[in-house]
């Protein structure tokens, strides 16, 4: 097998084995642990108090937003990480296309932040 | 050797890497329990074995003892999924982790890479038991622990870029053996080795600020504020599933001292017939060391000042810092 191969099923293994240390563990509590089940035990906890409400309500629109700025700037890094690695050869022609690189990215940061998207003092 | 072989040595190597881990793992609960008893001029476990170096075995004994308890209105698939979320992909990461030159179950080319990747699930599980918990302390603390470790990631990406612009690889086994030369020399001693620490100073800085805030250590445990949200995320879990959170956590914190001695301390390297494991171990705990210290020292920051520092000032500033790095080295 070649290393690639073999490097591949060492991942798959270390997920198995992790996935079945984690299903050795529900076993053991299964026969260890006692079951004593009543209806207040099966409440949500708040405090002791009876639940008041739902708990899936309405959530600040931030977090979407935020979550969607990370994808964007996440798949930028993804692009970052093969320039990196062969930086030593494109030398001063690579690292200038990387300067406008960042510098749109960075444009893109300074957008949200001006149109004060980035800030959790206010509420949208 | 045949498949057969090789994946059977890869099994073995699998379980010890486990085994490993949770040993590194009960060491740095105790150690976090001495050390800020300690700091509090307290004495910490004293009653479980000599000096309560037991209290770690039966804090598990007990919590593997304890009613497993899923909320009438969870969500029960995603419940019980979620702890396996969060404790694979931790011990995944061990796969790539070289202790020392041949200590390594699988010296990946793209090492980097697929441990950040791996760390990117952490999230996934923390949002997933916050939402099926169907308590509101959950879903709160799901929502900010999976918005604060989204919003660290990329400065955590780019934290370490100047450093594989220095090596050309991704792979942690070359990154040790480029910091394996000497930075200075005095005839034939050498004063400082090329520790990328000496080369990438601010890289570390936002590297290690980054890693915390994803590993939600303190100041950065927002997801798990007590005083506020009770246990967080994992406040409707018990027993095992909970053990199994606070192990991924523990376990993430250990890398994360790990990859910095790997990264930017020169991993196994040393000096004097000391071998290499040792100082690779020595070095790790240095930075737990850290870590517990810095618990124990600084108060909570409030979630806007954190999304304000990941986003307004550390992703600029590693993204700056990429552009210097590749300034001074065309320049050299």
């Amino acid at each position: 097998m070649s290393t690639h191969v073999t490097n591949l099923i060492s991942i798959i293994i270390f997920m198995l084995i992790g996935s079945g240390f984690v299903l050795v563990m529900y076993g053991l509590v299964r026969l260890i642990a006692p079951t004593a089940t009543s209806h207040e035990k099966l409440e949500p906890y708040e405090c002791g108090e009876t639940v008041v409400g739902q708990p899936w309500v309405h959530i600040n629109i931030r977090y979407y937003i935020f979550a969607m700025l990370f994808l964007i700037f996440d798949i930028e890094t993804v692009f970052l990480f093969p320039w990196a690695i062969v930086f030593k050869k494109l030398a001063l022609f690579g690292l200038i296309e990387m300067v406008v690189f960042i510098f749109i990215l960075l444009v893109g940061l300074a957008y949200p932040w001006k149109k004060g998207v980035l800030r959790w003092d206010v509420t949208i | 050797m045949d498949s057969g072989a090789i994946i059977g040595m890869i099994t073995l190597k699998g379980v010890l890497a486990l085994a490993i881990g949770i040993v590194n793992i009960v060491i740095f609960i105790y150690m976090e329990r001495k050390v800020i008893a300690d700091m509090q001029v307290r004495f910490g476990p004293m009653r479980v074995g000599p000096h309560g170096t037991l209290q770690p075995i039966a804090d598990v004994i007990k919590l593997l003892a304890k009613e497993d308890i899923v909320p009438a209105a969870a969500d029960r698939l995603l419940f019980i999924l979620a702890p396996f979320i969060a404790f694979v992909p931790a011990f995944m990461l061990y796969l790539t982790i070289p202790i020392s030159e041949n200590l390594v179950v699988a010296d990946l080319p793209l090492g980097i890479f697929y441990l950040f990747g791996i760390l990117t699930v952490v999230p996934v599980s923390v949002l997933i038991a916050g939402w099926s918990s169907h308590s509101k302390y959950a879903l709160l603390g799901g929502l900010r622990g999976a918005a604060q470790q989204i919003s660290y990631e990329i400065p955590l990406l780019a934290s370490i870029l100047g450093v594989i612009m220095l090596t050309g690889s991704f792979s942690l086994v070359d990154i040790v053996k480029a910091q394996q030369v000497p930075l200075i020399k005095l005839g034939a001693f050498t004063i400082l080795p090329r520790w990328f620490i000496f080369l990438q100073p601010f890289g570390f800085l936002f590297y290690f600020t980054a890693a915390l805030a994803d590993t939600q250590r303190t100041p950065f445990d927002m997801p798990e504020a007590e005083s506020e949200l009770v246990q967080g995320y994992n406040t409707e879990y018990s027993s095992i599933k909970f053990a199994l959170f606070f192990l991924g956590e523990y376990s993430n914190a250990l890398i994360i001292s790990a990859l910095s001695v790997i990264i930017f301390f020169g991993g196994w390297s040393g000096f004097g017939p000391i071998p290499g494991v040792v100082w690779f171990f020595l070095k790790t705990y240095v930075f737990v060391y850290f870590i517990i210290w810095l618990r124990s020292t600084l108060p909570r920051i409030r979630i806007d000042q954190l999304m304000d520092m990941g986003w307004k000032i550390l992703l600029p500033l590693t993204l700056v810092n990429i552009i210097v790095t590749g300034f001074l080295m065309i320049g050299r």
